[in-house]
C-alpha cells in the first residue's frame, strides 16, 4: 500500500481540525492504517495551525517531517509559504487563495509577502489554487470552506468519492451534513476541472 | 470494531471499559478531552473540580469508598495536586486510582516544560507511558489492575503528541467494577505520624515489588533487530525512533517507574551502541548512568522541545535532511490573538491607555501581552496574578498600587485566585483586582466551571456568585462593569485605582465564541469619514486591516461586536447589515 502524508496548514478558527478528521475517517474506510496529530489550545486562537494525517499500511509516528508531505493542503497563502519545506519534491500543493493578515502585519511590524502563489508555482509542478472563501459564501456559509478543501484534496488521493461522502456524513454534525456534502461536491468538481486543465 | 481516536478519547474509553464510576479533572491542554469524553458515559459520575488538588482529593475519596476512579490534569496541574499525591502514595487505594497527567514538550499551550516522570519517582508511585491511542486504552486498564494489585495510585503519563494524535483503537465492552466494601481503617487512611511511619515502610516494599513486576510485565518489551544499535525509548519518542532507525533493536518501556534494571542491563549487554531516546529530562538515561550502564542520550539530544524522526537522524546519525524547496523568504510569524469580539479586548485597550503595571494570569487573556495591546507585565501560574500584585505593592509601597492591577479570569479566580485575594484582605493590601468574567473556561475550549451555573454534563446547578464571594472574604469595594462600555469601564478603573484600599472590578461580558452570544450585523468602514488615524489598530482586532490605502474590515472575521465603533472619533465604522450568513 502506498503511504500518503497529508499536511494541513491554516489559521486557528478555519476548521482545519474537522478537515483532518474527515480525511482520517475516509482513509480508514478505504482500509488504511492512519495516524493523525493535531494541536489544540493556544494556537487555535487565530494562530498558525497545522495537522498531520499519515496514511499507510503500518504507520509509526503521527508526525510529518520536512520534505515528507505528499499533499500540503493550505487554507491560507502565508501558511502555505510557512510550511512549504514540509512538502516533498513531487508533492501536490493546494492553496486556498485567501489572505489573513497576522498580527505583526496588522500592526505594521512586518510585511505580508507578495506573489506567494507564483513563487510556489515556480518551485513545484503540482500547485492548485482556489478561492474557497468565495465558493463558501456562494453556498451560504463561510464555515464550509474546510469541506470544500476536502473535496479538492479527495481527487488527488485515489480514495473513491463515495467513501468521502460517507466519511463526511459520519464526521460532521447531523444538521450540517447536507450543506457539507454540497461543499464537498463543489470542491470535488473544481478539482476535476483543475486536473483536466493541468493535463 | 476499530475506531480512529484521539489519545485522550482512547483513555476515556479505556477508563469506561475498566468500569470506573468516578472521574474528576480541572481542564488543561493537552489533557482536557479525557474528562470531556468520559462525561459522555452515563455510567460514570464526572466533574470539573475547582482545581487539580480538589479533583485528586475527590478521586482519592472515591477510591477509598471502593470505586475505580480517574483524575486528569495537565503537567502543571500535578504541581497543584502534588500534596494529595504524595500522601495518597502512603494510604494506597481501595478501588483502583489512576491519575492521568499530560506533559507538553514544546509548550504548545503551557507556561513551562516540566517532566512529570520526576513526580512518579518522588512520590514513589508507578507510572505507565503509552505510545499511541491503542496503548492509551490498554494501559489505563492495566493501570487499574496494577493499582488494585499493589495498593497504589498509578500515574498514566501522556504528552501532547499522544493526547492529541489519533490512531486506531479496538472498542471493547465495559466490565463493571462493583464498589468494593469500605472498611474503617485508620492505620491505612489516617496519615498521622505514627501511622505514616508504618505506611512509608510499606511503600518502600511496594516499590521493590513493582520493580520486580516491571522486569516481567509485558508493558516493557524488546523488539530485536540489528544488534549494532539498541534503543531504549518510551511514549512518542519510541515512535520517532522507530521511524528514524528502521533496523535497530528496541527496548520499549511502557512502565517508566519503577524501571526494570535487569531487563535494561540485559538489553544493553547485547547491543553495540546504546541510545536512550526520551523527550525532556534524562530520566531513563540517569537511571542507566547511576548503574554504570554506558549509553548515549542527552550529550547528543536536546532537553528542550519535541523530538522528531529527522531530529534523531540528524543528532545521532549525522544525516541532515536536505531542504530543497525553501524560498528563503521572510515569513511573518502568526502568533495567536484574542478572537474578534473577545471581551478581554476592551479591558486591555483601557489598561494600555492608562499605562498600568499588569500582573496577569493563565488563560486566553494572557494574549493581552502581545502587540498591539501589550498590557501584561507578568504571568507565572494559575492564580499568581493576585499574589504578584500584592507582593509588588509590599515591595514598592502602596503608591505603586495606584498604577497597577491584577487581571484574572473567572475560572482561574476560582481555581486559585481566591486565596490570593484573601491574603490581600488579611494583610491590608490596596491592590485593584480585575476579574475577567467571560462566563466560561475559554482557552481550553469552553468548559463549565463553578461560576457558570452548569455541571460538566450540562445540568443546571448552583452558581458561585463572584460578588458575594468577594464580599464574604471581606472585600468592600466591588464594581461590576461591561468592558465594552469603554468610557464607563475607564471611569470605574480610575476610581478604584485611586482608592487606597483593595477593590475588585468584575469585567463581565461573555466569550464571543459562546453559542448564546449573538452579535448582529457586521461592521464596514465609511471611506469618507475615515481619517486613517489608525487609532482602531490599537485594538488588535484581526478583522480590522490596514491595507496601506486605508482601513478595511475583513468580513470573514468580523463578528459585529462593535467595539471599534466606540474607539473611532470620526464615526468611520458603521453597521453593514448581516452579509455573512
Amino acid at each position: 500500500m502506498r503511504n500518503l502524508s497529508v499536511m494541513i496548514a491554516g489559521v486557528g478558527g478555519q476548521g482545519t481540525l474537522l478537515t483532518s478528521r474527515v480525511i482520517g475517517a475516509a482513509a480508514i474506510k478505504a482500509g488504511y492504517d492512519v495516524k493523525m496529530s493535531e494541536v489544540h489550545g493556544m494556537s487555535q486562537r487565530g494562530g498558525s495551525v497545522i495537522t498531520y494525517v499519515r496514511i499507510g499500511s503500518d504507520v509509526k509516528s503521527p508526525a510529518i517531517e520536512k520534505g515528507e508531505a505528499d499533499i500540503l493542503l493550505c487554507f491560507e497563502k502565508l501558511e502555505a509559504l510557512r510550511w512549504l519545506d514540509y512538502a516533498n519534491k513531487d508533492g501536490t500543493i493546494i492553496i486556498n487563495d485567501q489572505k489573513i493578515d497576522p498580527m505583526p502585519v496588522i500592526t505594521g511590524k512586518a510585511k505580508y509577502p507578495e506573489n506567494i502563489v507564483q513563487n510556489i508555482k515556480a518551485r513545484f509542478k503540482n500547485v492548485y489554487t482556489i478561492d474557497a472563501l468565495d465558493t463558501a459564501k456562494r453556498l451560504g456559509n463561510i464555515k464550509v470552506l474546510n469541506i470544500i478543501m476536502v473535496g479538492l484534496l479527495a481527487k488527488s488521493t485515489g480514495i473513491p468519492a463515495d467513501t468521502w461522502r460517507e466519511a463526511i456524513r459520519e464526521t460532521v454534525k447531523e444538521k450540517f451534513v447536507e450543506l457539507n456534502l454540497k461543499a464537498f461536491e463543489e470542491g470535488y468538481k473544481i478539482a476535476g476541472c483543475m486536473l483536466e486543465l493541468s493535463n | 470494531m476499530k475506531k480512529l481516536m484521539l489519545g485522550n478519547e482512547a483513555i476515556a474509553r479505556g477508563a469506561y471499559e475498566a468500569g470506573i464510576t468516578v472521574a474528576t479533572a480541572y481542564p488543561g491542554t493537552p489533557s482536557t478531552e479525557i474528562t470531556e469524553c468520559i462525561a459522555n458515559y452515563d455510567e460514570i459520575y464526572s466533574e470539573w473540580s475547582p482545581n487539580e488538588k480538589v479533583a485528586l482529593e475527590v478521586a482519592i475519596g472515591a477510591s477509598f469508598a471502593g470505586a475505580r476512579a480517574v483524575c486528569s490534569m495537565k503537567h502543571v496541574g500535578l504541581n497543584v495536586a502534588a500534596d494529595p499525591l504524595f500522601t495518597a502514595s502512603y494510604t494506597g487505594v481501595n478501588g483502583g486510582l489512576v491519575i492521568c497527567v499530560a506533559d507538553d514538550p514544546g509548550m504548545h499551550s503551557s507556561q513551562n516544560e516540566q517532566d512529570s516522570r520526576h513526580y512518579a519517582k518522588a512520590s514513589k508511585v508507578p507510572m505507565l507511558e503509552p505510545s499511541d491511542s491503542r496503548e492509551c486504552k490498554e494501559y489505563i486498564k492495566k493501570a487499574f489492575e496494577i493499582s488494585e494489585q499493589f495498593d497504589t495510585p498509578v500515574i498514566l503519563r501522556l504528552t501532547t503528541r499522544i493526547s492529541h494524535s489519533q490512531s486506531l483503537v479496538e472498542i471493547e465492552e465495559r466490565v463493571e467494577a462493583p464498589l468494593k466494601a469500605y472498611r474503617k481503617d485508620p492505620d491505612k487512611y489516617v496519615m498521622m505520624p505514627g501511622m505514616a511511619r508504618k505506611r512509608h515502610a510499606i511503600v518502600e516494599e511496594r516499590t521493590a515489588k513493582l520493580a520486580e513486576f516491571a522486569e516481567k510485565s509485558d508493558l516493557n518489551s524488546i523488539v530485536w533487530g540489528s544488534r549494532e544499535i539498541g534503543i531504549i525509548a518510551s511514549g512518542i519518542s519510541y515512535q520517532y525512533a522507530r521511524e528514524a532507525f528502521k533496523d535497530a533493536s528496541f527496548l520499549k518501556l511502557g512502565m517508566v517507574h519503577p524501571l526494570p534494571e535487569k531487563l535494561i542491563a540485559e538489553f544493553a549487554s547485547k547491543v553495540k551502541t546504546l541510545y536512550v531516546i526520551e523527550e525532556l529530562d534524562p530520566f531513563i538515561e540517569s537511571f542507566l548512568k547511576e548503574r554504570g550502564i554506558p549509553c548515549t542520550g542527552k550529550e547528543k539530544l536536546p532537553v528542550t522541545g519535541e523530538y522528531s524522526a529527522n531530529l534523531l537522524r540528524e543528532k545521532l546519525l549525522g544525516i541532515k535532511e536536505e531542504i530543497y524547496n525553501n524560498l528563503n523568504e521572510s515569513v511573518p510569524v502568526r502568533p495567536p490573538v484574542l478572537c474578534p469580539g473577545c471581551p478581554h479586548r476592551g479591558v486591555f485597550y483601557v489598561l494600555k491607555k492608562n499605562k498600568l503595571t499588569v500582573s496577569g494570569d493563565i488563560g486566553c487573556y494572557t494574549l493581552g501581552t502581545l502587540a498591539p495591546l501589550e498590557s501584561m507585565d507578568t504571568c507565572v501560574c494559575m492564580g499568581a496574578s493576585i499574589g504578584v500584585a500584592h507582593g509588588m505593592e509590599k515591595a514598592m509601597g502602596s503608591e505603586s498600587a495606584r498604577k497597577a492591577v491584577a487581571v484574572i479570569g473567572d475560572s482561574t479566580f476560582i481555581h486559585s485566585g481566591i486565596t490570593g485575594l484573601i491574603d490581600i484582605v488579611y494583610n491590608k493590601g490596596t491592590s485593584t483586582v480585575i476579574i475577567l468574567d467571560n462566563s466560561i473556561t475559554g482557552m481550553t475550549g469552553h468548559q463549565d466551571n463553578p461560576a457558570t451555573g452548569f455541571t460538566i454534563k450540562g445540568e443546571p446547578t448552583r452558581k458561585v456568585d463572584l460578588v458575594k464571594l468577594c464580599q464574604a472574604v471581606g472585600v468592600e469595594r466591588i464594581r461590576v462593569c461591561d468592558p465594552f462600555e469603554l468610557d464607563e469601564f475607564s471611569k470605574v478603573l480610575k476610581e478604584e485605582l485611586a482608592a487606597e484600599e483593595l477593590s475588585v472590578i468584575i469585567a463581565q461580558r461573555p466569550c464571543a465564541l459562546l453559542k448564546s452570544v449573538k452579535y448582529k450585523g457586521l461592521v464596514r468602514v465609511n471611506r469618507e469619514k475615515c481619517q486613517n488615524c489608525k487609532v482602531c489598530m490599537g485594538l488588535g482586532c484581526p478583522a480590522i486591516v490596514d491595507t496601506g490605502n486605508g482601513i478595511v474590515i475583513n468580513d470573514a472575521l468580523c463578528v459585529g461586536c462593535d467595539l471599534c465603533l466606540k474607539v473611532c472619533k470620526f464615526g468611520a465604522f458603521e453597521k453593514a447589515g448581516d452579509n455573512n450568513a
